[in-house]
């Protein structure tokens, strides 16, 4: 961190911003960890409980705009803090969709559960490990300051795409041998769509907290390793 | 700042920038035994405005009034280096001091008008530098300045009246006619905004703004918001130095310098 502004009260506005992020980011980790435990137990009580915790993320991303806004309007800030601030705004928007997502993998639970023999493909809780551990340490990076840390996380996305398009040609042949399954295969492919999502707007994060430290703003293409919008499945097809 | 960052800032203030106005090198000033300014390297551009920003005393007014020598004025200051005026020497010996000032004119914080109609503020310098005699072409320049000052509306129906009785915000654009009504190339404003209302000082970055279009500006301001606004280069001195020269947006958003960063951003200690 930098050193201290000489008004000391700035300091602590700063702080607070920056630790309602923090508190964000936690509660995002934990909603993602829930809406996975919550399809895999089956529980719609558990899916309950992550649908009504989102109101928390929502909560946070208000008040979080709200006194970025006022530091905006009556500190002025210039060079490291204009960006703490700008990032403020910008993380929390996408920690609150990530929160979104999560309350949505929840919401499908009841429809999954309405085909008992559906057993719940274990890809989804993989790549739900993956992007919960890479939005962990994207949040570690922002409270450090680490663009470096930040950097590895933005390229480790790849494998979540990857997991995905298995899991997409999975769900395909499943539906095209059963077509009763079409329904919860349906609800899952949006929950892992989901996952999928949050591991890229955790590499927007990742992108943010780049900044934050550099000032520069990354150019660079990520790799993207999602190719389902391109593929076709056929009967008859061999995987 | 070290060489390599000194040459990058350089590079960056030429490139996509107008030509060169000011070009000054290793400017020392001393005021007796003690150095003001130690070594300033800066280009000043045509149709550009550059703001010095720093802390008081940092040199950065100092700097500023040793582009039209008003530094001869204090008797203990002795400049020393190159400061070079479309590539002239401004401190060679055959140089007309007075001629310079009439290319190099000053704007200063407080706005001081001659106790005189608003007419004969305007009118003062052209005459005694003999850019018109005719009494129509000394009201055209009076027009013209007082128009491109934004002031003629609020004052063509009453010329005469003293400029002193003007608003301080009024006074300050009579101040830059004045500086404008002697056909300068270049106008050197030093905290021209800090005497005025938040009403006032928009008028007057508003015409900076304009006058961008035909002058190179230097100002010196406190206010980094100012700066911010009017400036597309920018330059931090402390203690008697550039710390950091670059484009206003880098400056402001993403300084290179620990202490150009602690400046801006209220830190400094």
């Amino acid at each position: 961190m930098p050193n201290d502004h000489i008004v000391s009260s700035y300091d602590k506005e700063l702080e607070n911003l920056r630790s309602s992020i923090a508190r964000m980011g936690g509660l995002a980790e934990t909603q993602i960890a829930g809406a996975v435990d919550a399809l895999f137990k089956r529980s719609a009580e558990r899916a309950g409980q992550v649908v009504e915790a989102d109101k928390a993320l929502d909560d946070l991303e208000i008040a979080i705009e709200r006194d970025a806004i006022s530091i905006l309007a009556r500190r002025q800030p210039m060079a490291s803090d204009l960006r703490e601030i700008v990032s403020a705004l910008k993380m929390s928007s996408i920690l609150e969709r990530i929160g979104d997502y999560s309350k949505n993998i929840a919401k499908r639970v009841t429809a999954i559960n309405e085909s008992d023999n559906f057993r719940i493909v274990r890809t989804v809780g993989d790549m739900a490990n993956l992007v919960q551990k890479m939005l962990k340490d994207v949040l570690d990076a922002y409270i450090d300051q680490d663009a470096v840390k930040a950097m590895d996380v933005w390229e480790r996305d790849a494998p979540v795409d990857e997991l995905y398009n298995s899991l997409f040609r999975e769900l395909l042949t499943y539906m095209m041998e059963d077509a009763s399954s079409i329904t919860p295969c349906t609800h899952l492919l949006f929950a892992a769509k989901n996952v999928e999502r949050m591991g890229d707007h955790v590499t927007n994060l990742a992108e943010i907290v780049f900044y934050l430290v550099n000032g520069e703003i990354l150019e660079d293409t990520r790799p993207k390793g999602d190719r389902t919008s391109f593929t076709v499945l056929r009967p008859g097809d061999d995987d | 700042m070290d060489k390599r960052q000194a040459e990058t800032a350089e590079k960056q203030m030429v490139e996509g920038a107008a030509e060169a106005k000011f070009v000054t090198r290793g400017v020392h000033v001393f005021y007796g035994e003690k150095e003001a300014i130690k070594g300033v390297d800066l280009t000043i551009y045509n149709n550009e405005v550059t703001a010095l920003i720093g802390p008081s005393g940092c040199g950065k007014s100092t700097y500023l009034r040793c582009l039209n020598r008003m530094n001869d004025t204090v008797e203990s200051a002795r400049v020393t280096g190159s400061i070079l005026l479309d590539g002239t020497d401004i401190y060679d010996k055959k140089v007309d001091v007075v001629q310079l000032r009439a290319r190099v004119g000053m704007v200063f914080q407080k706005p001081n008008p001659f106790p005189k109609s608003i007419y004969e503020n305007v009118a003062y310098g052209p005459k005694i530098h003999g850019l018109a005699s005719k009494k129509a072409d000394v009201d055209a320049i009076v027009e013209t300045s007082l128009k491109k000052a934004g002031l003629w509306n609020e004052v063509s129906d009453r010329l005469d009246t003293q400029g002193t009785a003007l608003s301080g915000g009024q006074q300050q654009r009579l101040c830059i006619a004045r500086a404008i009504a002697v056909s300068p190339e270049v106008i050197l404003m030093d905290e021209p905004c800090s005497a005025l209302d938040p009403i006032a000082t928009a008028r007057v970055e508003e015409l900076i703004d304009e006058l961008r279009e035909n002058y190179a500006i230097v100002i010196v301001t406190h206010s980094m918001q100012q700066a911010a606004r009017v400036s597309q280069k920018t330059a931090f001195f402390h203690l008697g130095d550039i710390v950091e020269h670059g484009q206003t947006e880098q400056i402001f958003t993403n300084p290179r310098e620990e202490r150009t960063r602690d400046y801006i951003t209220g830190r400094f200690g």
